[in-house]
């Protein structure tokens, strides 16, 4: 039994999210290789092989590769497959990608989003936005999975001396390019991996007025988010999202302003180690799972914390 | 161009989803059901390609019991041409349902499938991949803006980092995100129109696919609650609470 991670990263360093599928991986239990592959990936893949607890770092160094476009990067995952009784990547944009092409093409469900190892062959996933968690077992020969990342600790960055091994494979299936990326500019504070996050929703009326929380994230050291609301209704882009569809976080500090508290909001936060909300409404459903509520006009109480704040 | 549009059909998302007492599942009996929200955008976004020339057909598709019929009839109100209804009363996985819409795709010789990027039942986000993987076609996810030129399609896709732009060669499989368009309102004239319009009947059965579900449910449960918190009275309490009791600040 082998588990093979698929490695997010930008030919230079591992993504944060990778070491929690590293760690899902050992839960698993067996060995564990991780795949690099990219164009001109060496310095992503000797971070890889310092991330600890991990066999080999497979390394598939190709202009095919570049930019980790699903149709080329899942025929080489199909192709070294074989070795492995499960692979595995973070949930996110990348790993919900590439995973199920791989799958499919190598005719095995995939497991999504687990939050839980209960054996080789048995997960715990959540379901309709986290108001059920499934125990389901696969019968596959190949267990193809995706891994929320806040459920499991992030295996140590440093300490560990795989070995690098260098392989090929993998077609060029010609069917994509990448052509530019657009970073968003939240406050260079990664909405995944903060500590702490102040999300707006609705009540907050308009972008403009998100300026009040960066603020209080500047003083924070917080990253800003927000309710599929306020970015339905234009105010901010989707990469803020926190949600069933959008992102999933657990931050030690969630603050919620101007937010209700729709079943799909709470999905995404409600593993948050502290909630707090921030409403005028006191019957809105977000004060049922805050450990601190103010009942309060935002546009009164957000200024004010930034000012209490210093 | 023809455009294969798969839809399915979900527990409302302004409903709370109840665990059943035996752990069996979700509670569905008596509750209220849509089409997916981003499956609604996947049509929409078809509904579109017509106006703007782009699309001749649309054909909207659904795997599942007779009551999914509800669902295609309010994608042939919004304005699908016609509609396929694949039936079983059995749930399907992911990699099946792709399997399915392989098969009618492929049968229908469609230039295009698109899709939601998620069902809010399962939350699995994996039936476009899986689908553009059998078919071998080219693979756009999490699309929030679509053009498509001739061969070409570039895309705006929403990834965790900001926003991705990519190339793909038609023909190909695009997953539709939030921000994609706005879904149309059906208004009751259309909803009357729909009625007339064809949808295919095919039983599961006759297309000879292996759909055996790969996954067993053991056991479904509801999550852990939260413990109740405090109102506080004032941003001054606030403060002082996250600073010295929840010590977070």
């Amino acid at each position: 039994m082998a588990n093979l991670v698929i490695v997010e990263h930008d030919n230079n360093e591992v993504a944060a999210a990778t070491l929690h599928a590293v760690t899902a991986a050992a839960q698993i239990g067996g060995d564990t290789d991780l795949l690099v592959a990219g164009e001109n990936c060496g310095a992503a893949a000797e971070a890889a092989a310092r991330i600890a607890g991990v066999r080999a770092v497979k390394v598939a160094d190709d202009a095919k590769f570049a930019h980790g476009l699903a149709e080329n990067l899942a025929t080489l995952v199909v192709d070294i497959a074989g070795d492995y009784s499960h692979l595995l990547a973070s949930a996110t944009t990348f790993g919900k990608n590439v995973m199920p092409r791989a799958a499919a093409l190598l005719d095995v469900a995939q497991i999504s989003d687990i939050v839980e190892v209960k054996s080789d062959d048995t997960f715990v996933r959540p379901i309709y936005a986290g108001n059920a968690l499934a125990t389901v077992q696969s019968s596959d020969k190949i267990k193809a999975i995706t891994v929320r990342t806040i459920k499991f600790e992030p295996a140590a960055a440093e300490g560990g001396s795989a070995s690098v091994d260098a392989i090929s494979g993998g077609s060029d299936t010609g069917l994509s390019s990448w052509v530019s990326q657009a970073l968003s500019d939240n406050d260079q504070v990664d909405l995944t991996s903060a500590k702490i996050v102040i999300s707006g929703g609705r009540g907050m009326q308009s972008g403009d007025n998100f300026e009040m929380l960066h603020k209080i994230a500047a003083k924070l050291g917080a990253a800003v988010g927000a309710s599929r609301a306020a970015v339905d209704s234009g105010f901010v882009p989707n990469e803020l999202q926190v949600g069933q569809t959008g992102k999933v976080i657990a931050p030690d500090l969630y603050i919620a302003v101007g937010i209700s508290g729709a079943i799909q909001h709470l999905a995404g936060m409600k593993e948050s180690k502290v909630i707090v909300a921030i409403n005028n409404d006191s019957e809105a459903p977000i004060f049922q799972v805050a450990d601190y509520g103010l009942v309060a006009d935002l546009f009164e109480a957000v200024p004010e914390l930034d000012a209490a704040l210093g | 161009m023809k455009v294969l549009v798969c839809v399915k059909r979900v527990l409302d998302p302004q409903v709370k989803a109840r665990v059943k007492a035996d752990g069996s599942g979700v509670d569905l009996a008596n509750v209220k059901m849509t089409m997916n929200p981003f499956c609604e955008n996947a049509l929409e976004e078809a509904l579109r390609m017509r106006e703007a020339g782009v699309v001749e057909e649309i054909i909207v598709a659904s795997v599942g019991g007779g009551k999914t019929e509800e669902t295609l009839r309010h994608g042939l109100a919004m304005g699908a041409d016609r509609a396929i209804h694949v039936v079983t009363e059995d749930s399907l996985e992911p990699l099946a349902v792709a399997k399915v819409m392989k098969q009618v795709a492929e049968r229908e010789g469609v230039g295009l499938v698109l899709t939601g990027k998620q069902a809010i039942d399962d939350d699995s986000n994996q039936t476009g991949q899986m689908l553009s993987a059998l078919l071998g076609w080219s693979q756009a996810t999490y699309c929030s803006k679509i053009q498509i030129d001739g061969e070409q399609a570039t895309i705006v896709r929403e990834v965790d980092a900001g926003l991705e732009t990519i190339q793909v060669k038609m023909p190909a499989v695009m997953s539709a995100d939030l921000r994609l368009n706005e879904p149309r309102y059906v208004k009751l004239p259309d909803v009357m129109k729909a009625k007339r319009k064809p949808m295919d009947k095919i039983e599961l059965e006759s297309l000879g696919i292996d759909t055996a579900n790969r996954l067993t449910t053991l056991q479904v449960d509801e999550p852990e609650g939260r413990a109740a918190g405090i109102i506080v009275n004032s941003v001054a309490e606030l403060v002082e609470k996250l600073r010295n009791e929840a010590k977070v600040i």
